[in-house]
């Protein structure tokens, strides 16, 4: 077990430089940053070069990379064209989003799993037809949509919420843009559930279950669901990282000020430092949750065992 | 059956984190009873006065500043703010006197000092501050700030502290509206904390504005209330103002729709249809100093030569600019007449209709004289733009259809979009472009020659498309030189009719400034600026 998290560890290096790298290379093939911080003129030349100095965008690219992981090893990631160092921007927009995707999280363990286990228990009947019909709605209505559409009905129309998330973005405000965000996911993760129960229902120890007289609950939970969330948990890890990333729309529309955001403004500013920072962030939180992710795996069936 | 029991259930569960949500965002805006709340971007540079140069971070300096002389927020005149009086023999030297009495809010007297050591920053390379080149007219600024190389000085020569109250001015030229330029944040007075301090500065900038900043997060919000001690005339008619950042104008004026903010200062363009109906007459829409035109690239040959004028006259001419502004901007728009704006009035040197037929929609002509002139180069025209922000892309595809509408031609012309804006930017200070492109001034300040002088003059800082003409740059240093206001401008009007003989750029339209507000405020306006006049704002 110990030897396989090492193993697993050591094979993050090579994808994170690799993805880091990547990111900086295309940030950069964008073009110089600096002709978009003066308006609608030309930056003096002179006021130009001091800047690209000072940004050490003067320097070859590979030397701007190796600077750049370089500090990044010493935790500095630089700083915003506006003055302020990408650790503190990160200080303030993680957290936020860590809630925004907890909630997100929960919405479809909770409601998700739930109806996958109804109707996967019930398929064919009308409450199945029913939550799949649902779950086919919610997977082809994009985010955008659901979201602007709960915003004006509750928030403007019946003023059940405010349509907007103050700075302090505590839970209880996240809980309709953490739908939201949770939505087309919630969708999957019902009907992967409910495949999988469908056709564990059959086997062979589910059977012996309900032949030693055990309770109905107890076979579901203890039999049934546990051998049926392999590939649950596989979604919802790796769906973990794409929430945290890919909150964009949602925080937009939300004014939720978290990695979204940050990173929208950073590429449209074309500030290197910002995404590459943010963006290497995300990628070890979806190296670490992929790892989590297969070492639920021998939790929840102990016939998989890591050497 | 079951599956009502289930719908009932879920619609159950929805109404439970519906109820728990509405508690937890109760506490949202948390403000006293007479500040208000209004929208904001994240501005983009420091908060530095000399470093800022876009509407964000200039809205916050609006408030705590105050220069030597205020564009007054209807008629945008300059007049005396903290300057007793600017004095000059010559348009070229002149004696710069503070008004006694006016202090920064940390309680420091605002003297000459402050005024001349804030110049002397914002001129200096050292610093970064993008705001450099408004130093250019001083004397010894090419010691300071050097457009290669080292700088050899690190103050400005041409700037004298006399005593307490009194600092002269040498110009490297004559300019006799510089005192009218002095309204400009980059030339607000600065506390000496900010030199001493200044990482302490930046992040809670202190001003001599009615307003002062109580809290500050990066990014996220913006807390200033009323200075009571403020000296001046203006003082703040509220008890501060809560500035919040939206990354979407769209939720802005959702939240301005449920009671959640009470300004907002840019309608998206995508509401324009229903703010009427939305907000009545708590809707404003008025003309701002903003002009959009299509420059084209003189350093490409197919654009230079003797005849495009013609060519250039006859796309102007091919585009229908009533119909473009009354159906894609709601009349938030103006088709214009000429290459300034309606807010210098006709005194200040705007003038309607100064660019004749040729800003007229007339497809016959159009496209004779484009015939005459030898055709589109290339058979057809791009024109590029940014398609990140302000919605460009529809009305540069409007503006293509109009042209190939006149030319019966359904290629004449096409957008060519670029994705950011800083990618544009940066293709055109390369000298990429092919054809007309987008061009955007905000005016600076409220004078002609700011329309004219950074945009057409050779190698000015705005001139992006390189346009030279000796006649035009002759004509704008005899304005400049010239002392009488009238004649000065009268001589900037005759340089503006080279811009249109040649239709070095084509003039679009001019654009207004909108801002919607809730029903706890009144006597809301926005300035020549776009910007929400403040300290007049009344809280009910």
């Amino acid at each position: 077990m110990g030897r396989y998290v090492v193993r697993r560890l050591l094979q993050m290096i090579p994808v994170f430089v690799g993805a880091t790298l990547l990111i900086f290379l295309m940030v950069n093939v964008m073009g110089d940053p600096i002709a978009g911080l003066c308006g609608e003129r030309a930056c003096d030349p002179a006021t130009a070069a001091q800047l690209k100095k000072e940004f050490g965008l003067d320097k070859p690219l590979w030397q701007q990379y190796l600077t750049y992981m370089g500090n990044v090893f010493t935790g500095d990631f630089g700083t915003a064209f506006n003055g302020q160092p990408v650790t503190e921007l990160m200080a303030t927009a993680f957290p936020v989003t860590i809630r925004l995707t907890i909630v997100a999280i929960l919405f479809e363990i909770v409601i998700g799993i739930t109806l996958g286990v109804v109707t996967g228990m019930r398929r064919g009947r009308p409450v199945d037809t029913g939550v799949l019909l649902a779950t086919l709605v919610v997977i082809s209505v994009p985010t955008f949509v659901t979201g602007l559409l709960l915003q004006l009905l509750l928030g403007v129309q019946w003023h059940w919420i405010q349509p907007s998330v103050s700075q302090a973005a505590t839970f209880g405000e996240l809980i309709v843009p953490g739908l939201v965000l949770a939505a087309v996911s919630l969708a999957y993760v019902t009907r992967l559930t409910r495949t999988s129960i469908a056709e564990n229902k059959r086997s062979d120890y589910v059977r012996t279950a309900v032949a030693k007289g055990l309770p109905r609950h107890r076979v579901i939970t203890r039999h049934l669901l546990r051998n049926s969330l392999i590939p649950v948990v596989t979604f919802i890890g790796a769906d973990i990282g794409a929430l945290m990333g890919g909150a964009i729309v949602t925080e937009r529309i939300f004014n939720i000020h978290g990695v979204g955001y940050q990173l929208y403004q950073g590429i449209l500013r074309q500030n290197t430092q910002t995404v590459v920072g943010f963006v290497t962030v995300l990628v070890l939180v979806f190296l670490v949750a992929n790892l989590l992710v297969d070492l639920l795996y021998a939790v929840l069936d102990p016939r998989i065992r890591y050497a | 059956m079951r599956g009502a029991t289930h719908a009932r259930w879920a619609a159950g569960a929805m109404a439970v984190a519906l109820a728990a949500t509405a508690c937890g965002g109760g506490g949202g805006s948390g403000e006293g009873a007479g500040v208000l709340s209004s929208s904001w971007g994240d501005p983009q540079n420091p908060l530095e006065p000399a470093n800022t140069n876009e509407v964000q971070g200039g809205k916050v300096l609006d408030m705590i500043f105050r220069g030597l002389k205020r564009y007054d927020s209807k008629t945008g005149q300059a007049k005396n703010m903290l300057a007793e009086k600017i004095d000059t023999p010559d348009s070229q030297n002149f004696t710069i006197t503070v008004k006694d009495g006016s202090t920064f809010s940390n309680g420091e007297k605002v003297t000459a000092k402050s005024f001349v050591d804030a110049w002397n920053y914002g001129a200096s390379l050292k610093n970064n501050q993008k705001n450099a080149y408004f130093f250019g007219y001083i004397e010894g600024y090419d010691q300071v700030h050097p457009a290669s190389g080292s700088q050899t000085a690190d103050t400005l020569s041409g700037l004298k502290v006399v005593n307490d109250r009194t600092f002269t001015v040498k110009l490297n030229q004559k300019f006799s509206s510089f005192p009218d330029t002095l309204g400009y944040v980059a030339f607000a007075p600065l506390p000496q904390a900010f030199f001493k301090d200044h990482a302490a500065w930046v992040s809670k900038p202190v001003g001599n504005g009615p307003y002062q900043i109580d809290s500050y997060t990066k990014g996220a919000q913006m807390a200033l209330k009323k200075w009571d001690g403020y000296p001046g005339q203006d003082k703040a008619q509220n008890d501060g103002v809560t500035l919040k950042v939206y990354t979407d104008s769209d939720t802005a004026y959702t939240d301005l729709l449920a009671g959640n903010l009470d300004l907002v200062d840019d309608i998206p363009a995508s509401q324009l249809k229903n703010v009427k109906k939305d907000l009545g007459d708590r809707y404003i829409n008025t003309p701002a100093g903003i002009i959009q035109t299509l420059a084209f690239p003189y350093y490409d040959q197919a654009w230079n030569k003797s005849g495009s004028e013609k060519v250039r006259t006859g796309l102007s001419m091919a585009i229908n600019r009533k119909q473009i502004t009354e159906t894609i901007f709601q009349r938030t728009r103006t088709p214009a007449t000429d290459w300034t704006s309606p807010v210098l009035g006709p005194e200040g040197g705007f003038q309607d209709g100064l660019c004749g037929t040729a800003c007229d929609y007339n497809p016959t002509e159009a496209k004779r004289l484009i015939q005459e002139g030898g055709g589109l180069p290339g058979g057809q025209i791009k024109i590029t733009y940014n398609a990140d922000t302000g919605s460009h892309r529809m009305w540069v595809d409007a503006v293509c259809n109009s042209i190939n509408n006149a030319l019966g031609n359904d290629k004449a012309c096409v957008g060519n979009p670029v994705g950011t804006f800083a990618d544009f930017r940066n293709q055109i200070s390369q000298h990429k472009m092919t054809g007309p492109f987008r061009a955007g001034w905000q005016m600076d300040y409220p004078l002609i020659q700011n329309f004219l002088q950074p945009l057409y003059y050779t190698n000015a800082s705005s001139n992006d498309g390189k346009w030279s003409n000796a006649q035009f740059d002759k004509l704008v240093d005899q304005a400049n030189a010239e002392s009488d206001t009238a004649k000065a401008v009268s001589t900037f009007q005759q340089a503006e009719g080279v811009v249109r003989d040649n239709m070095a750029a084509i003039p679009l339209w001019y654009q207004n400034g909108s801002a919607g507000y809730s029903q706890r405020l009144s006597n809301v306006a926005l300035n020549p600026f776009s910007v929400p006049v403040y300290n007049e704002i009344k809280v009910s």
